[in-house]
């Protein structure tokens, strides 16, 4: 402690005088705790009487200025706590202080090791940030000014430890209505409040909410936008100091954040801004403002997921601080940005562990307005495997680094570490697949899930046709009544979510269609036994069996249909209340028809839908049938071309003799 | 030490060229252009056989008193052309082919990104690196 008091005498020449009367007082703390007043000497050289939650305070506005990733927020709990305990114990006498500190002082000491870490006694902290930090003190300029010569740094010319924390002395002096003067900082003084910390607000609007995301928001806070004045009128609470406000930041934040990523991408993708890649923070500050000010609630944030659509310019700039946290990283994604990458992945790609081609993702990409070149650096870093197609974890990391850069990060040199394919896959998305496909589910809209299920229907459909021959038969037949099924499953659902809008045309019409399909297939099973029936018994056989099955296949599909038309008339009844047809079921069907005569249009497009679906499937069936006819034909072709030129080789020596 | 390497695509005209050092640019950037000659002679040459069997390492193009000329191409008629200092000793046909084998890659990881169009000139910073280190490497 000594040669450090030396020091400290020697470059701050105005703090000479204290350090006589301060050397006891720093030597009694000394010996108070020896490791804590290790902890305390390596971060406190000073001559000055600080209590350990100034010293606390002090070192992590030293910290911050030096641009020093900040610790949890349960140090800063802890500090705070010990900070306010010593406060109010202390008084002017160091040994109080000592007994206080002796108190206090293992546990600061537990915190501070499994904190960050602060900068020693040699680091300087960086001009701007002490600026603006002290501004935030509001205290007039000249005051500053004063200060900054009182401290010392005009002297030496930069802000080291000693001189930041006599100048942070000086700043809780003059906060407290004293002179400006050396003497006024050897008593006791409370803490200096600084203002600039805008998130504030923010924070003390939702007090209540507590999500895991500590971390982050003191983060948000203390990082680079923290020191940087906030012009507007909401300097209500300025009362508190910065360590006590990280207390109540936590639950706060989450709020801000959930807020915050929500528009982010969506206003990047979709309206296509041009940002300022330059990225004042001030903006950013005013914009969390407003958030602040606007809405306190979580109200908005369902709908404007929902709307997915053009955000206001200033909320799209705030992700950035919710990118930038979490140890200094902005290239971690947090849940709300995850979930929403999930979302677009499947808006692309229904199947979440399959991929999305590349073609299809360029166009995606392509409307984040971003220049080719960066966008082809962007896949390069984001396709780990090089197939030019994107897995989910692939495609995070690239919507993620296009969110980025539209923010004004520059691109890094290699995928980070967090961006990841592994990484994210064992991080987020196993545990998140099965929430992320229910939110999926209850978010996108039920028209759309349709006719994706209609087409994966379809699809698994036309993968089965690609069977032999006489399976191909029995398979379509069942697909037949497959398809009519899927229909009619497609149908309740239609049904059911739009039965007040469209009761009338919908269930009468698949009821009479499918028997005639079935009809169909039924002629056309039998046409194909023909050609099979000459191969080989066992096929006719085989081919008989599943024709007769089908009468009775074909016959319960009708029966579900007309179950299911049944409540649906039903509703249409209480709809109607002067529908003739009451409660039969089967005769429903030609009597519901003359009461659809309201709302004729929307449903007739639908029918229109739904016929052009039944034709091309229809169509599909035709042609997977024409496909395996032609394919046996070949067969057949094959084995004369092999009988022909046998007998071509058996007679070539006899002309060749 | 690999002087120069270029990528020159079906049509003969360079998608990729960088040289060290850089003051004889020129200079390899003719040589380059000559030897695709000597690509052309080969790959007609082994063209009579089914295409299959072609290889797709064509060997030493041509030798000069500084530094010799090899040659690579691939099933869709793009060239890598590399050039190799002389006086360094003499880098064996295996590593030449493993040199080669690298840059096939690269260029297909290139070809897989869907933003990059073919017959546009590369600017992929994954194949720039992994070009720097193979020019650096043998140094």
């Amino acid at each position: 402690m000594e040669p450090g008091a030396a020091a400290a005498v020697g470059t701050a020449g105005a703090v000479g005088a204290a350090a006589s009367a301060g050397a006891p007082a720093a030597a009694a703390a000394a010996a108070a705790g020896a490791s804590a007043a290790a902890v305390s000497a390596s971060y406190c050289p000073l001559p000055l009487p600080l209590s350990d939650g100034e010293q606390q305070c002090y070192s992590e506005l030293f910290a911050r200025c030096c641009c020093a990733p900040a610790t949890s927020s349960s140090f800063f709990s802890s500090s705070s706590s010990s900070s306010s305990s010593s406060s109010s114990s202390s008084s002017s006498s160091s040994s109080s202080s000592s007994s206080s500190s002796s108190a206090g002082h293992p546990q600061p000491a537990a915190e501070l090791g499994r904190g960050a870490s602060l900068p020693g006694p040699a680091a300087t902290a960086g001009a701007n940030q002490v600026g603006d930090l002290f501004r935030a003190s509001q205290l007039p300029a000249e005051t500053l000014h004063q200060i900054t010569e009182l401290c010392g740094a005009k002297r030496v010319g930069y802000f080291g430890l000693t001189q930041f924390y006599v100048a942070l002395k000086l700043i809780a002096a003059a906060q407290s209505g004293l002179p400006v003067q050396v003497e006024s900082i050897k008593c006791e003084l409370p803490l200096p409040q600084f203002m600039a910390l805008k998130n504030d607000e923010i924070r003390y609007s939702n007090p209540t909410e507590l999500h895991g995301m500590k971390c982050q928001i003191p983060y948000v806070t203390m990082e680079k936008n923290s020191f940087k004045r906030v012009d507007d009128g909401e300097k209500q609470q300025e009362k508190m100091s910065p360590i006590m406000s990280p207390v109540s930041s936590p639950p706060s934040s989450p709020s801000s954040y959930q807020r915050v990523p929500l528009t982010y991408g969506y206003g990047k993708l979709r309206s296509g801004m041009d940002q300022m890649h330059a990225a004042p923070y001030e903006t950013r500050q005013h914009t969390l403002q407003q958030e602040g000010s606007t809405s306190g609630s979580h109200g908005p944030k369902p709908t404007r997921r929902q709307t997915s659509l053009i955000q206001s310019l200033s909320v799209e700039r705030e992700p950035q601080e919710s990118n930038s946290n979490y140890p200094d990283d902005p290239w971690r994604i947090t849940e709300e940005q995850r979930e929403y990458y999930i979302n677009q992945f499947k808006s692309l790609q229904p199947d979440l562990s399959s991929f999305i081609s590349g073609s299809l993702a360029k166009n995606f990409f392509t409307k984040s307005k971003l220049t080719i070149p960066e966008l082809s650096y962007i896949w390069e870093l984001s396709d780990v495997d090089c197939d030019g197609a994107l897995t989910l974890p692939e495609f995070c990391a690239a919507f993620h680094l296009i969110v980025a850069r539209k923010n004004g990060y520059p691109l890094p040199e290699s995928l980070p570490q967090t961006l990841q394919p592994d990484y994210l896959q064992t991080a987020f998305l196993k545990p998140k697949w099965d929430c992320a496909l229910f939110d999926s589910y209850s978010e996108s809209m039920p028209v759309n899930q349709q006719p994706r299920d209609l087409n994966r229907i379809e699809s698994s459909i036309k993968e089965k046709t690609d069977l032999t021959a006489p399976a191909q038969d029995v398979n379509i037949d069942d697909k037949q009544a497959l398809k009519i099924s899927s229909v009619d499953e497609a149908m309740p659902k239609d049904l059911s979510v739009d039965t007040a809008a469209k009761p009338g045309l919908l269930p009468p019409p698949p009821a009479l269609p499918p028997r005639p399909l079935m009809s169909q297939t039924e002629q056309v099973s039998e046409i194909e036994l023909h050609p099979q029936l000459t191969r080989t018994p066992s096929q006719t056989e085989e081919s008989g069996s599943p024709v007769k099955k089908d009468l009775p296949h074909t016959q319960p599909p009708s029966k579900p249909i007309r179950r299911k038309f049944r409540p649906e008339n039903q509703v249409m009844e209480n709809q109607e209340p002067s529908s003739v047809s009451g409660t039969s079921s089967v005769p429903t069907v030609p009597t519901v028809k003359p009461h659809a005569s309201i709302q004729k249009q929307s449903s007739k497009q639908k029918k229109a839908i739904q016929t052009a679906i039944r034709k091309n499937k229809e169509a599909n069936a035709v042609l997977a049938r024409l496909n395996s006819e032609l394919q046996q034909q070949l067969k057949e072709v094959h084995q004369e071309r092999i009988a022909l030129e046998n007998q071509l080789e058996q007679l070539r020596p006899v002309t060749v003799l | 030490m690999a002087v120069c390497i270029a990528v020159i695509a079906k049509e003969n005209y360079p998608l990729y060229i960088r040289s060290i050092p850089a003051e004889q640019e020129l200079k390899f950037h003719y040589t380059v252009h000559t030897s695709l000659d000597v690509v052309d002679e080969k790959v007609s040459a082994m063209g009579k056989a089914l295409v299959d069997q072609r290889e797709l390492y064509l060997g030493l193009l041509y030798p000069t008193e500084d530094y010799k000329v090899y040659g690579y191409v691939t099933n869709s008629k793009v060239k890598f052309v590399m050039v190799v200092d002389s006086s360094n000793t003499a880098l064996r046909d295996n590593e030449i082919r493993s040199m080669f084998r690298k840059l096939h890659n690269s260029y297909t990881d290139v070809m897989c990104n869907p933003f990059y169009n073919p017959g546009d000139r590369i600017h992929s910073r994954a194949f720039d690196n992994m070009v720097t280190s193979m020019m650096v490497q043998v140094c």
